[in-house]
């Protein structure tokens, strides 16, 4: 799996955010869209792509979308 | 692999009873706080019935199996086994509710009585265990009672849990039919490295219950609970749902090699919208064949299954002969689904206590 695609798949479950906003580096937490519910869909994207289940602390530890991203790839 | 197959055992009736009284989450959020849309949009649950102090699951399950031995005309004598699945209990651990609601039910002193201490999957293993244990014919009827009272157990002032569940308990008939075709499948399972992902801490004997235990504390705005309340971890919990769910629904398809398309009825337990809404899209399965009843109780724990068959399709289950799947999953990491069929079943209308 690769970063860029992560980032990709990532940024696809917000609506009001613009692309340009997400980055290896950017802290997701602090997006004015960020909420449970996108949380959620993010797990679920993690689960249809990758296979993967996230655990609630997994996804609240992550500072990055890149954190999230090595979690992932570290758990496939 | 927790397959297993029940033959000549046949579900007979189903009843459920609810608290009358009711909270509408929207007013619980105008007083609270918090966002109540958002929380709508995720969950689905627009109101919760709530039991009394004086209300336990065990009387929820009484006023329903009352109710459902008079419509099936079951004289009390003939009940050979009594199950009650609970997190509730009347007493914490001693002496189980099951044995009282024998009493209280005016049951034999010859039928079987014990509890089973499992919450969303609890309804699916209830079902497995008491079935097995007829299908050798000496066990003729019995009665399956799962109920909750998890509003007593959640802390109003948290918003991750409080809003999510409703008090219910429901009933489930089951009799031994030595002429029938019909059989029950099971596939069931766990996973307790998630324990934590669903607990009350304090109050077991691994953390007991001390002056401590009662001490508030906060794990984020509107989220104050103290270590004898319910915590619950609704991204760990979504995360395993939207895996464990669809996959177990498939794997007992195929064991069994049931034919997706003639089932008729798909029964989850209703845990929230977005959740079960994943779970059913996974599967590919029609909108029309899936149930649902979290709108109007929330996530009422091992009675959701029956209390959401009776709410939806209670016509349906009084004249038709349906093919059924049910899948519980949740607190333990607990899991599994079930095969069964109903052919015109008695189904009183839902009970309010």
């Amino acid at each position: 799996m690769e970063l860029q695609s992560f980032i990709k798949n990532f940024a696809a479950q917000f609506e009001n955010t613009d692309a340009s906003l997400f980055e290896a580096n950017t802290m997701f937490h602090n997006l004015d869209e960020w909420s449970s519910l996108i949380a959620l869909a993010i797990i679920a994207m993690v689960d249809e792509e990758y296979d993967v289940a996230l655990k609630g602390d997994e996804m609240r530890n992550a500072q990055t979308i890149e954190d999230l991203f090595a979690i992932v790839k570290s758990k496939l | 692999m927790a397959f297993l197959q029940v033959d000549k055992v046949l579900i007979r009736g189903i009843s459920a009873c609810v608290p009358s009284k009711v909270e509408e989450n929207k007013l619980a959020y105008n007083q609270r706080g918090g966002d109540y849309q958002s929380f709508f949009n995720t969950t689905g649950i627009s109101r919760r019935r709530i039991a009394t102090d004086e209300v336990c699951a065990s009387d929820l399950c009484y006023a329903a199996a009352e109710k459902l031995l008079e419509d099936l005309k079951w004289s009390k004598d003939s009940v050979d086994a009594l199950v009650f699945v609970t997190q509730t209990p009347d007493y914490l651990s001693i002496p189980a509710t099951s044995i009282i609601l024998q009493n209280r039910l005016g049951l034999s002193s010859d039928c079987l009585a014990f509890d089973i201490a499992l919450g969303c999957s609890g309804w699916v293993y209830g079902l497995s265990v008491l079935s097995a244990m007829m299908q050798g014919g000496t066990i003729k009827r019995a009665l399956l009672l799962s109920g909750e009272t998890a509003t007593k157990f959640c802390s109003p002032d948290d918003k991750s849990s409080y809003p999510l569940f409703g008090d219910a308990g429901a009933v489930t008939a089951l009799e031994y039919d030595s002429s029938t075709e019909s059989k029950l499948c099971f596939d069931l399972k766990s996973d307790g490295s998630g324990y934590e992902a669903i607990i009350i801490e304090d109050g077991g004997y691994r953390h007991k219950f001390s002056k401590e235990s009662l001490t508030m504390a906060s794990f984020g705005e509107g989220i104050d609970r103290r270590k004898v309340d319910l915590s619950l971890d609704g991204m760990s919990v979504f995360s395993f749902g939207i895996s464990k769910a669809p996959k177990v629904v498939n794997s007992l398809i195929e064991h069994f090699n049931l034919s997706k398309d003639e089932i008729d009825l798909y029964t989850f337990h209703q845990a929230n919208l977005f959740l079960n809404e994943k779970i059913r899209k996974k599967l590919c399965l029609p909108a029309e064949k899936v149930l649902y009843s979290l709108n109007d109780f929330g996530n009422t724990s091992s009675a959701s299954i029956p209390l959401t068959l009776l709410f939806q399709k209670r016509e349906a289950l009084q004249n038709e002969h349906l093919r059924h799947i049910g899948c519980g999953f949740g607190v333990g990491l607990s899991w599994g689904a079930v095969y069964f069929e109903t052919d015109s079943i008695v189904a009183p209308p839902l009970i309010e206590l």
